[in-house]
């Protein structure tokens, strides 16, 4: 009997430490991060950095680990890369929990959201090299005057010309269209039975193009005022569903491609209106398509183009936010971009760069011309939801309303941005 | 130990043998207690403070800086006309169509197979039970990869739809419902002016009734298709368990197949057709990894699922409160479900209509032998 309780005693002991242990170990995770963020000062610390990145591939991931394992060499600092499989859930797992990664990719649409609960600090004033960057850029990432994070890298639309099928159909150097007009009638000249002119996604990703042309946009410049309905839009909307009607034009999905480089690789389009990450896609699945490259055409408010970029995100939880800079600027140095984009084809975000990049792939040099003149993404907290809305509504773009779908997107706008 | 028969004790009530054995209950039952607190019940609380709470998802939701906002994400959802409240309304419109053609199928459909594989006469009955059985031990990814595949615009099923001179639809890029279809086959365009006037949740009556779209309907196969197999196992099992005197005595009276089986078997199956149908509503109310895997919501917003847009509005947009709202708003809807159709499957004693034709039978077979 005597011994029975002891065993007993002892189990309760066991069990009760093991609670307790797992209650602690979950504690753990839920400290209260907020108030570090108060003070201008970065965290400084001998702790090992990680940096998320959202992965292209192996050759991003690759190249990512070898410039961020020659800063560590150079500057003594640890530091480790995790490619994330969902990097918005697996940052906002780490905003939660209190142990976010130190750096990481951050895209325009999040932005606003993750500075706006205090999980990212806003550090690209500190930049030694601030005014390298291309001031569209800076002003895609900042958020209430403040120019919160470093660029990355960048990426605009221009319009992708199949060559073989280009001169199949008779077609010049000359015939490359620089308006409305030659567009339409070049993708005219290409449709055949099968093949459409030119394709591309049914999303405001690549109407916000021509919307652009047409002197349209979605939020105001300075992001504080909706402006969908206005007559340049609808222009724009009705140039493309007009096309899209009479044949000529056509979204990637309805010719069954998944994007507009499988439509082009396909030879279901004879031109799209894609970014320069199709080289990438068309050397891996379609390797004997030739194309050159061209600026969008101008619309009736002249040249627009669409820009998409990154930036390197801190977290304001870091403990070693001054190491987290000088890697940032390691990192968006005109060595270290030349070398990215190298390696995996993106645009360099400064200016310093621009020339070397242009030199090493003259054939997409119509890419960078768009920096001039490219619209960013707008970033307002909640923008997300509301352009998925008009992405759905795009869908039906060919039978659809222009003026009643921007009427609907102004007013979920007004709910986000304000009238 | 004395196998002498102890009555039994209420806990707590101390001396005897049998001395703290609340205690030891208590004890042995601890580690899953705990395990189930921790990670299921703490968890579930939590979501539930944070569905009234403006936790913007830094930091933990129980800190001192999140404040409380009673139902403000709840209204965001039903009441405040924003587009919140009109994707919720579609999430839930193209969810509701999903459960009402899922559940009877996969039910009907698993029901049929597990008839057809527990004849005795049928020849390679373990085959065809593995051969049904396959989809549902395969990835629900893998199935939805594949089913991307054969529903695409130059997929298997739209080349085999043109041997029979039907121009297939590209599926999984078609929003229009399918009822919408139908009636404009029937030349019915546009909305009845009383249907397109009044809406629920910023939807309008006539957009509730569009039914599933081409692209939910896809997935609709999808679900009956991979989930039948599973279900088809638990009715093999009741079946096995079913005596086979009650249908011999049918079969004695004049009974054919059609009747046993209305009339002996599937009122012997009801606690396995309530299960059946219970995992069924809570799976297809709950749907997320094909959408999630595959269409993302699109095309128009039409295989958006109230379990995928708690995903989004969370992750995504940062809308931590709308999404535990969103995930409680469809615990209740499951709940309600459940009990509904429990209701509806509940024992009852024959009715005295069915009854009458017995009665009359007994009473004649008395007076007869009465006056014999």
């Amino acid at each position: 009997m005597k011994r029975h309780t002891a065993v007993r005693l002892l189990g309760v002991g066991a069990l009760a430490t093991t609670a307790a242990l797992t209650l602690a170990a979950c504690g753990q995770g839920f400290d209260d991060g907020g108030g570090s963020d108060a003070s201008d000062d970065l965290t400084s610390s001998d702790d090992a950095l990680t940096v998320m990145i959202g992965s292209s591939g192996e050759a991003e991931t690759a190249a990512v680990e070898e410039a961020i394992a020659a800063w560590s060499a150079e500057s003594g600092v640890d530091a480790e890369v995790l490619a994330a499989t969902n990097l918005s859930q697996e940052l906002a797992q780490g905003f939660a929990a209190g142990s976010p990664p130190d750096l990481f990719y951050l895209s325009t649409d999040q932005l606003a959201g993750f500075v706006d609960n205090g999980s990212v600090r806003a550090y690209g004033d500190l930049l030694d090299n601030k005014d390298d960057f291309y001031p569209s850029l800076v002003s895609n990432f900042t958020v209430d005057g403040e120019f919160v994070c470093a660029p990355k890298d960048f990426s605009t639309l221009a319009l992708v010309i199949n060559t073989t099928l280009w001169e199949a159909a008779g077609l010049t150097d000359a015939d490359i269209p620089t308006t409305w007009d030659e567009l339409a009638s070049v993708a005219q000249t290409l449709t055949t039975d099968g093949r459409v002119g030119l394709a591309f996604g049914a999303e405001y990703q690549r109407l916000g193009a021509f919307m652009a042309q047409a002197g349209g946009r979605l939020v105001s410049a300075d992001g504080t005022e909706a402006v969908a309905d206005s007559p340049e839009n609808v222009e724009a909307l009705t140039y493309v569903k007009d096309h899209l009607a009479d044949g000529t034009f056509a979204f990637a999905a309805d010719i069954g491609a998944g994007w507009g480089g499988e439509a082009f690789g396909k030879e279901l389009a004879a031109m799209v209106v894609e970014g320069n990450w199709i080289t990438g896609g068309l050397a891996a699945d379609f390797p004997d398509v030739e194309y050159t490259v061209a600026q969008l055409p101008e619309g009736p408010a002249g040249p627009g183009t669409m820009q998409f970029t990154n930036c390197w995100g801190m977290a304001s939880d870091s403990p070693n936010q001054e190491a987290v800079l000088d890697l940032v600027e390691y990192l968006t140095s005109t060595d270290q971009q030349l070398a990215f984009s190298e390696a995996f084809g993106p645009m360099p975000s400064i200016e310093s760069a621009a020339a070397d990049w242009e030199a090493a792939n003259p054939e997409l040099a119509a890419f960078l011309a768009g920096s001039d003149y490219a619209i960013g993404m707008p970033t307002n907290i909640g923008i997300t939801e509301v352009i998925t809305d008009f992405n759905a509504q795009l869908e039906s773009l060919a039978t659809g309303d222009p003026q009643q779908m921007l009427e609907s997107v102004q007013t979920n706008l007004e709910a986000v941005v304000g009238g | 130990m004395t196998a002498t028969v102890h009555t039994p004790r209420r806990a707590g009530s101390r001396g005897g043998l049998r001395r703290g054995e609340g205690v030891a209950g208590w004890l042995f039952t601890l580690p899953i207690i705990v395990i189930l607190g921790l990670f299921l019940f703490v968890p579930v609380l939590m979501a539930l403070w944070v569905s009234f709470s403006d936790w913007s998802g830094r930091g933990s939701p129980l800190s001192s800086n999140v404040s409380f906002v009673g139902l403000q994400n709840y209204a965001a959802i039903t009441t405040d006309g924003g587009l919140p409240e009109r994707n919720f309304g579609l999430a839930l419109r193209n969810n509701a169509w999903y459960v009402l053609l899922v559940v009877p199928l996969q039910t009907a459909l698993s029901l049929f197979l597990a008839v057809l594989v527990s004849r005795a006469a049928l020849r390679g009955r373990g085959f065809f039970r593995t051969a049904f059985y396959f989809p549902s031990v395969t990835s629900s990814v893998a199935i939805t990869v594949l089913w991307l595949f054969l529903f695409s615009t130059t997929g298997v099923v739209n080349e085999v739809l043109s041997w029979i001179g039907l121009n297939g639809p590209n599926w999984f890029n078609e929003p229009r419902g399918i009822l919408h279809l139908a009636l404009a086959g029937l030349g019915v365009d546009a909305a009845p002016q009383s249907l397109a006037s009044g809406s629920f949740l910023g939807v309008t009556w006539w957009d509730w009734l569009a039914g599933p779209s081409v692209a939910m309907t896809a997935l609709i196969l999808m679900a009956v298709f991979t989930t039948s197999g599973t279900f088809m196992l638990l009715f093999i099992a009741a079946l096995q368990n079913i005596g086979g005197e009650l249908s011999e005595a049918a079969m004695m009276d004049g009974a054919n197949g059609w009747q046993r089986f209305w009339r002996i078997t599937l009122p012997q199956l009801r606690p396995t057709l309530f299960t059946v149908i219970t995992l069924g509503l809570i799976g297809c109310w709950q749907v997320f990894d094909q959408i999630y895997t595959g269409t993302q919501g699109a095309p128009g917003k039409t295989t958006m699922t109230p379990a995928y847009l708690s995903y989004t509005s969370a992750f995504t947009d940062q809308q931590w409160g709308i999404g535990a709202a969103i995930s409680f708003i469809l615990f209740l809807i499951i709940i309600v479900f459940t009990i509904f159709q429990r209701w509806v499957l509940r024992e009852r004693a024959v009715s005295r209509r069915r009854r009458r034709p017995y009665e009359q039978a007994i009473a004649a077979a008395a007076s007869r032998r009465a006056a014999s």
